[in-house]
């Protein structure tokens, strides 16, 4: 009820108001990062804005966002601290156990849970189910306001604060501007900063389906000369599958008819899950890397795909936007309860100079892996497969590698404490 | 040079230009990497103590979002406004005097800017105490080594303590290590701060800051010292006590 109360909509006031509202932070985006931000920052007393685009009536339909996302157990941990996780909790999978294999090959790297602790490496978590968890929290949130669906014309900075114009006319002011709408970000143009990076020869087709056998867990990542096809586990005998192939095969793929699509989907899944029946919509995405050129700038910071885009290769593009959550919300409440300037320079400085490096290396590493593995070259494909076998041996690199994914270990600057459930 | 383009200029247009001096002046004061650059740096460290006390003291939980709301606090030598604004944005009722008038309009101007309510007065101690004004919280921070009879302006502070309240202070001590860093190193070597700014034999020693107090009425609750890491380039505190040091002290209620 909290939440249907404080969300306001814009068909509340014409067009020509001259109502400003003001708050310490304005985050331009209300989805999975911002919206976790906002969580985080509303949660300990920071007051915030969220200027969302979307209705968050098209939430509820399958129809808007097919995705699901690996949440790591350090994530998974960010979430639960910020009160997000309980209402979203019981809809994710625990993932138990990872399998890795190559073309034809047999399957060549194993993880599991085990081998590096008690709890799951991680969590399958329909994006939609996030995004409402995330809309609940937020209502919940005395100091958050959601504002959706808007419009947002215009921002503007100065050396005191920033303003963001609205459709409706409402201007909404606060000390700090965050982006976090997304990899064309408007607000990031807006601002000039500019982006490096470049487009895979692969998109990625998502469809989600129901199966007859079990998964019991199981993520598994298939490497195909297109490009990776893998297999999620979600909830129930139901799995997320992002299928990486050509632009151009893909945009067949999509169009084609019901059973002829199955039957290229069957080819490629195996029958190890007996038969296979597709649930809701099927989706496609470009598939890029890209980079901004700084995270920070005057009164402005960059989160998740604004600031950084990779492939889903690993299975980390809102792990890393997380990451970013995790460690301003730190940056931001400690500045806040010492009655600092959120949107000084010197308070965003720590975060300007550490996310960019802890992402890069991420980027970095899922450029690598989709160029080693997204091709048919005979000698290569032997020596990843047998790198592959060589890993699955090695229990201790094995395990940081686990680690690493998790989030456990490896974040450069540290481990920021809500990534170890640790309270601010 | 005559009178007569002055006279002809609308007053409000005088008073324009005044606020954009000293807005300018604000800007300055406030960039962090400007010439109050060493202030900025070591803000965060003062700031913990201050808070940390004062939640001690009166039973705050600083995870609140105006933890100190109810409170009034006096910043004596308040300068560009570098502490009143994040006490006031903690939820201290906050005065801020200065000597210095060019001072308050500049803090005055920022604390507008930065959409805060604070109080500036070019005024003295002496002057509020003969008004009979008394503060939950007394800041007399970087101040005691510039005035001229430290024992009477220690015993002006602790008048405008209120019962219950608390009074932090900070200063240079007067020791040679003291003399070495802060004088020929900020002043000389660094050129963090203009030459002159301070004079070593007015540095205030921890027991002369605590008898001060003490004559004053007040109870001395303890001493933080500051110290600056060259590497980290930060400020943390510390218990060593020879160079920059803080102190706390109460009026029993």
């Amino acid at each position: 009820m909290a939440s249907q109360a404080k969300e306001r909509r814009t068909q509340d006031t014409g067009p020509d108001t001259d109502e400003v509202l003001t708050a310490d932070v304005l985050v331009i985006g209300g989805g999975l990062v911002g919206g976790t931000l906002a969580c985080g920052l509303a949660q300990h007393g920071i007051s915030v804005l969220v200027a969302e685009r979307d209705d968050p009536a098209g939430w509820m339909s399958n129809a808007y966002d097919g995705r699901a996302s690996a949440v790591a157990l350090g994530c998974q941990k960010v979430l639960d601290a910020l009160g997000i996780w309980r209402h979203m909790g019981e809809a994710c999978q625990p993932i138990d156990d990872i399998r890795i294999a190559d073309k034809n090959a047999p399957l060549s790297m194993h993880y599991h849970r085990h081998e590096a602790g008690d709890e799951p490496m991680g969590y399958m978590a329909e994006n939609l189910v996030t995004r409402r968890a995330i809309q609940t929290r937020l209502g919940e949130l005395e100091h958050a306001t959601l504002l959706a669906p808007v419009e947002v014309i215009g921002t503007t900075r100065d050396a005191h604060g920033v303003e963001a114009t609205l459709a409706d006319g409402r201007r909404l002011r606060a000390r700090l501007l965050v982006a976090a709408d997304g990899r064309r970000s408007p607000t990031r143009e807006t601002a000039g900063i500019g982006t490096k990076g470049w487009r895979y020869n692969q998109d990625a087709i998502v469809v989600t389906v129901e199966h007859e056998a079990p998964h019991n867990g199981t993520a598994i990542e298939h490497f195909l000369p297109a490009g990776p096809f893998a297999t999620l586990p979600l909830t129930g005998n139901r799995s997320s599958i992002v299928w990486c192939e050509t632009p151009a095969w893909t945009k067949d793929l999509i169009a084609l008819p019901d059973d002829r699509f199955k039957a290229e989907f069957m080819a490629r899944f195996g029958d190890h899950f007996g038969d296979v029946r597709f649930v809701g919509p099927r989706f496609s995405y470009p598939l890029s890397l890209q980079v901004a050129d700084r995270y920070t700038d005057h009164r402005l910071v960059l989160v998740g795909d604004a600031a950084h885009g990779m492939h889903p290769v690993a299975g980390q593009g809102m792990n890393y936007g997380l990451r970013d959550v995790a460690v301003l919300v730190e940056e931001l409440v400690r500045a806040h309860r010492l009655g600092l300037d959120v949107g000084a320079p010197d308070v965003l400085r720590r975060y300007g100079q550490l996310r960019p490096v802890d992402n890069a290396v991420m980027l970095a590493a899922t450029d690598g892996i989709v160029r080693l593995f997204s091709n048919d070259w005979q000698p290569l494909r032997l020596a990843r497969t047998a790198g592959l076998a060589v890993v699955d041996k090695m229990g201790p690199l094995k395990k940081l590698f686990m680690r690493h994914a998790m989030g456990t270990v490896g974040v450069i600057g540290g481990v920021p404490r809500l990534m170890q459930g640790r309270a601010l | 040079m005559s009178a007569a383009p002055a006279s002809n200029a609308p007053a409000s247009s005088a008073v324009d230009a005044e606020l954009a001096k000293f807005a300018a002046m604000a800007d300055t004061w406030w960039d962090p990497d400007g010439p109050f650059k060493p202030l900025h740096t070591f803000n965060p460290t003062r700031l913990t103590y201050i808070r940390d006390n004062a939640a001690e003291r009166f039973g705050r939980d600083i995870g609140q979002r105006h933890p100190f709301a109810g409170l009034r606090l006096l910043d004596i030598g308040c300068g560009g406004g570098l502490l009143c604004e994040p006490m006031a944005r903690m939820g201290f009722d906050v005065t801020g005097i200065d000597a210095t008038e060019k001072n308050t309009k500049i803090a005055a101007v920022h604390a507008e800017q930065s959409g805060l309510d604070i109080a500036y007065r070019c005024a003295t101690p002496e002057t509020l105490v003969a008004e009979g004004r008394t503060f939950d919280v007394v800041l007399t921070m970087e101040v005691v080594e510039h005035v001229a009879d430290v024992d009477a302006f220690l015993h002006s502070c602790g008048a405008l303590v209120a019962p219950g309240g608390l009074l932090i202070g900070a200063t240079l001590n007067r020791t040679a290590k003291a003399f070495a860093l802060a004088k020929v190193g900020a002043e000389y070597v660094l050129r963090w701060l203009p030459r002159g700014t301070h004079d070593w034999k007015k540095f205030v020693k921890p027991s002369e800051f605590a008898a001060g107090l003490r004559a004053g009425g007040l109870a001395v609750d303890g001493f933080a010292g500051m110290t600056f890491n060259p590497l980290a380039r930060t400020w943390s505190l510390t218990r060593d006590l020879d160079v920059n040091y803080m102190i706390a002290a109460h009026k029993p209620a």
